[in-house]
Parts: C-alpha cells; structure tokens; sequence
C-alpha cells in the first residue's frame, strides 16, 4: 500500500485546482447530490454528466476509476435487497412482487453512491497527499489533528512494508495458508508491529524535539487559493446546487 | 461495518454517500467532530508529551493492520476493525483520534466511503466502538484479578460487545435517516445477528494481538498502566523495598464519567439482550445466509418467503426489542456528548 493513495501522476487542469477549493467544491456537490429527491432521474444524469467531464478533464484512466468502484459492492447487494424488505404498495415486475418504495429505494442508494464514490476518486486521484494535508490546514482543520494525519500518511508505507515483510518471514516458517492453529503466529506478528510503530514514533518525537520542535509543525506551506480559482472550482458545485434546488421544486 | 469474508482484501465497509439522507449526514458529521475536538483536548497533554508521530504512527498501524486476514476458525478468516484494540492499546481518547484519522485517510485518500458519509463512518466505526469498547475494558478491569494480564479478557470483551452496539447505532441512525422504509426490526435483528458473528471474530482476533503486546511489552497498553506491579528493590544486604514504576504521562482518567459510560453500556447491552432474546432463530439464518434475506426469513411464519418480504407485519415484540436498542444507543450517544461537556468543563475549572 503507498503512501500515495490513489494518486495518478498527470498533469491536467483539475489536478492544478488547490487541494482546499477540490475537498470544498466536491463536498458541497455531494451534499447536493445527496439532498436530490430519487424520483427525479434527471437530476442524476445531469450529475452523471458533470462529474464524467471532470474526470476526462482529469486525464484519469478508466481503469482506475471502475476498479475502485468496487467498494461500493456491499452496498449494491444492500440495495438489490431493498426492493424484496421495503414495505408499501407493491408492484408486479415479471412475477415478482416488489415493494415500489424499495425499488426506488435501491435506485436512490445505487445513484448517490455511485456518484458519491466517483466524487472521491476524482479527490484522491488528483491530489497528492501533501497538498491535501496543505488544504486542510487551509481550511482550519485543528493543527494537532492535521500533525497526526501527515505522521500517518508518511509512515503508511513504512508499517506496510515491516507488515509485508513479517509476513514474509512468518511463511518462510511454514505459517501459510489460514488454519486457525496460525491465529497465533498472526497476533504476534501483529502485536509486535504494534510494539515496532509505537517505538518508532517515540523515537521519531524524540529525534524532533532533539531538532527544535516545540510543539507546533511548522505550516505545510500550501498556497492559498486565488478568487479565481475558488470561483473555477466552487462554479461546478454551484451547478450542482442549482440542479438540486430546480429537482426539489419540481418534485413538490 | 464489515462483513469479514474470505480473500478479499482490504473489505471493510464504509457507508457510502446517499445512503442516510442529507440531515442525518450532517447530524452525524457534527457530532463526529465535535468528539474529536473533545478527543483532542482530552489527549492534548500526552500528545505535547509524546509528540503527534506516536499518535500518526498508531493511525498507521491500524491502517494497515485492517487488511491483515486473520484465520478465526471454521475456515474463515477475519478482519480487525481496531476500535477496541485501539482502546486498549493507546486510551481512548487518542484512539478516538487515531480511528478517525484512518477514517478520514481512507475516505480522502482511497476514496473508501463518501464525503459526505464521513461524518457518519466516524461516529460509528470511530467514536462508538473505540468509547464501548474503553468503558466495558475498565468495568471488567474493576472484577478482575489487578494484574496487567486482566486487560486480555476485559479487551475482548471490549471488543465482542462493541461491534454490535456499533450495528444498532447503525440501526439506530436508518430508523431516523434512512432513505428507505425497511421494517427496522428486521433491520435491526439482521445488522446485529450479522455482526454478533463479526463482533466473536473481532475478538478473538484483539484477544490474540493484545496478549502478544501484553507478553513483550506490557508497560505499553494503557488500559493497563494502573495494573503494573511495583517493582521490588533488593541492597546488598537483602533489604527489600518497592518502587512504583515511571508511570507514562496519561491523560487524566476518566473518573466519574466512567462509571456513568459503564451504566449506559449496560443499558445498552440490555437492550440488546432484551432484543436477541426476542428472536431465539435470528443468529442461525444470519450465519447461514447473507443478512438481511435470512431476517426476513426468520419471521416468515411458513410457504413462501417471498410474500412476506413485503408488509408482513412485525410483531410487538420485534418493535419493542428494536425500540429498546435503538432508545438504547440514543442514549448512550446524548448522555456521552454530555459527560464530555461535564468533563470539558470539570477540567477547565481544575487548570
């Protein structure tokens, strides 16, 4: 696991877009996707249509973007049920009777979901880690809070690779395969990996303080963002809000 | 939640955007930073003393630790959700703090789960497993032996129980803010039968990984740090005498707000037992099938069960349990936002 997340190295416009104006931009149109009524099935192509721009103005691969899709299948299989334990009026589809709530219900999951994730894609895969720290400082994230998270995502990799590494060793000794006698050849690996982070992070402080640090990180050092580019990135969200209020009138 | 299953990697499973509707999002949004606030504050003097890269690092480890498979028996294999374990390890404030962490990386960084359901992710997976899991470990602590091997059984414990509460927190929240009209009863027997099962594998898992840390370096877990044994000096002329070992700078302990959070927990864990008692055949279907077709099963009285899918009435009982549950977690919820506000201000007034 790399301590880079989704992130795909290509220069385009969206990835230039400063950190803090993306998670802004993105959140508020989420929150507008969310508060869409699930009846109004333009709406959600509309959506559709302005998050697909981006990611081609993105330069993302669709590999990428499909493959990480596949977190989202737990919840498909909830949706695809909803329709069989939702209550209300039931209609007849080829002989099966469904519950008219649950099939919109499964709809309204399905949609917002799905846009939902493509939206967090679209975050993650343009946006380095760092500056994505830089943008939360930004926007006024606590700085212990945003110390913990850089720590966090720095040494991702470290204890990934010292896990990769323990299991390595741990299958050269013929712990393979999953039988429970090797729960405890597992745990210990893993509890010493604890006890390996948590003494590396002792000596990580202490080699800070040795170094001058009193207490505060100093900033991350992320731009602020210009107007213009808070008006670029928030005019999409804008749009977005748009669509959701023109769905909510049309719905009442 | 997560539904641990077979050789898929990195399963867990975050509630996606759209799932509660927009309220409920941001309800949840807020309380979740509002309890990491509180959590900062709490932690705020043994994170200038151990630096935030302890507490990063700890975030790390859980993260990485998530998708590890652990063989649990039966040919299955489990995943950590680390709440507990986190608990136990690093006290639960700061574990509050490094559950959120990992939720917000993954959120932000792996596009695991929505913008807009982080709030939500945090509340349940962050904040109510880490606060369920800590109270239950300190008031199984106070029956046990005080030895620093005690912190084994309470964590599992911890850790058995605090999955559940989580799935009827989640219950809870789809009852208020759930796009669809499910039968919560239904609902309710089902995310909670289901993670009974995740919640046995959730601890034997902590179980296992606690007592290696507990066997090598016993002076790291927190919930234990109380339990360690003074050490015995011997001189050369064989007088003894002790000496309390150099206890690590912790946050204050909890105090009275523990013995307030144990009696919610038992609340809520009778409401859950009054809940499961309810339906005697609710774990059998949840273990043989995928949840929420086998609930609907379950109080099918005979013949087709896809009729009763539909409006098949719930039964008083199944009302009454569910209401208990989710009355339960409210519960727990409001009065935990107000002892952190007691706590706040007891310790505003105390430096």
């Amino acid at each position: 696991m790399s301590g880079d997340g989704l992130l795909v190295t290509v220069d385009s416009h969206v990835h230039r877009v400063p950190a803090q104006v993306k998670v802004v931009a993105l959140f508020v149109f989420v929150l507008a996707v969310v508060s869409t009524p699930a009846g109004i099935f333009w709406a959600f192509g509309l959506y559709a249509v302005i998050l697909a721009t981006a990611v081609v103005v993105a330069r993302l691969p669709l590999p990428v973007v499909s493959r990480r899709l596949a977190v989202e299948t737990p919840f498909i299989v909830f949706a695809l049920l909803l329709p069989f334990v939702a209550t209300g009026p039931q209609i007849d589809v080829l002989g099966v009777q469904l519950s008219q709530t649950g099939v919109l219900g499964a709809w309204n999951v399905l949609a917002k979901g799905t846009l939902g994730v493509v939206a967090a894609i679209l975050l993650s895969a343009t946006t380095a880690p760092r500056d994505l720290l830089g943008g939360l400082e930004r926007l006024r994230l606590p700085a212990t809070l945003v110390a913990i998270l850089s720590f966090m995502v720095r040494y991702l990799s470290v204890v990934s690779d010292d896990l990769h590494r323990m299991r390595i060793a741990r299958e050269s000794r013929g712990y393979t395969g999953g039988r429970v006698g090797h729960l405890k050849a597992v745990a210990g690996g893993v509890g010493s990996l604890f006890v390996r982070s948590f003494e590396r992070g002792e000596r990580v402080h202490l080699a800070m303080r040795s170094r001058g640090y009193t207490g505060r990180m100093p900033t991350l050092g992320q731009p602020g963002a210009t107007r213009s580019q808070w008006a670029q990135g928030l005019a999409i969200s804008l749009l977005a809000v748009v669509i959701a209020v023109a769905a909510r009138v049309v719905a009442s | 939640m997560r539904f641990g299953r077979n050789k898929i990697k990195n399963d867990q499973v975050h509630v996606p955007d759209g799932f509660f509707n927009a309220p409920t999002s941001v309800a949840t949004g807020l309380i979740a930073a509002g309890a990491v606030g509180f959590s900062l504050q709490r932690a705020n003097r043994e994170i200038r003393e151990t630096g935030p890269a302890l507490a990063g690092l700890t975030a790390a480890f859980v993260f990485a630790v998530q998708m590890v498979n652990f063989p649990v028996g039966a040919g299955t294999s489990g995943h950590l959700l680390g709440g507990a374990l986190a608990a136990a390890l690093v006290g639960p404030w700061t574990a509050v703090l490094v559950m959120s962490t990992v939720l917000l990386v993954q959120g932000l960084l792996f596009a695991d789960g929505g913008l807009t359901a982080l709030g939500t992710n945090i509340t349940l997976m962050g904040l109510i497993t880490v606060l369920v899991g800590y109270f239950l470990i300190r008031a199984v602590l106070r029956v046990l032996p005080r030895r620093v091997g005690s912190v084994v059984p309470a964590a599992t414990f911890g850790a058995l129980v605090s999955v559940p509460v989580a799935a009827l927190a989640f219950t809870g929240l789809y009852a208020i803010g759930g796009a669809v009209d499910i039968p919560i009863g239904k609902l309710a027997t089902a995310m909670v039968g289901w993670h009974i099962l995740v919640g046995i594998g959730e601890a034997v898992i902590t179980a296992a990984v606690l007592s290696a840390v507990v066997a090598t370096r016993p002076d790291l877990v927190y919930a234990a740090r109380h339990l360690q044994q003074d050490l015995v000096l011997v001189d050369a002329d064989g007088n003894t005498s002790t000496v309390s070992p150099d206890k690590p700078i912790a946050a204050k302990p909890a105090g009275r707000s523990l013995g307030v959070g144990v009696a919610v927990t038992l609340v809520v864990a009778g409401g859950l037992s009054l809940f499961a008692s309810a339906h005697p055949d609710g774990l059998e279907f949840v273990g043989a099938k995928l949840g929420f077709e086998s609930a609907a099963k379950g109080s099918a009285v005979a013949g087709s069960p896809l009729a009763d899918y539909g409006v098949s009435g719930i039964g008083n009982s199944e009302v009454s349990g569910a209401l208990a549950g989710i009355i339960g977690v409210l519960i727990t919820i409001v009065v935990g936002l107000g002892i952190a506000k007691l706590a706040s201000l007891r310790a505003n007034k105390a430096s």
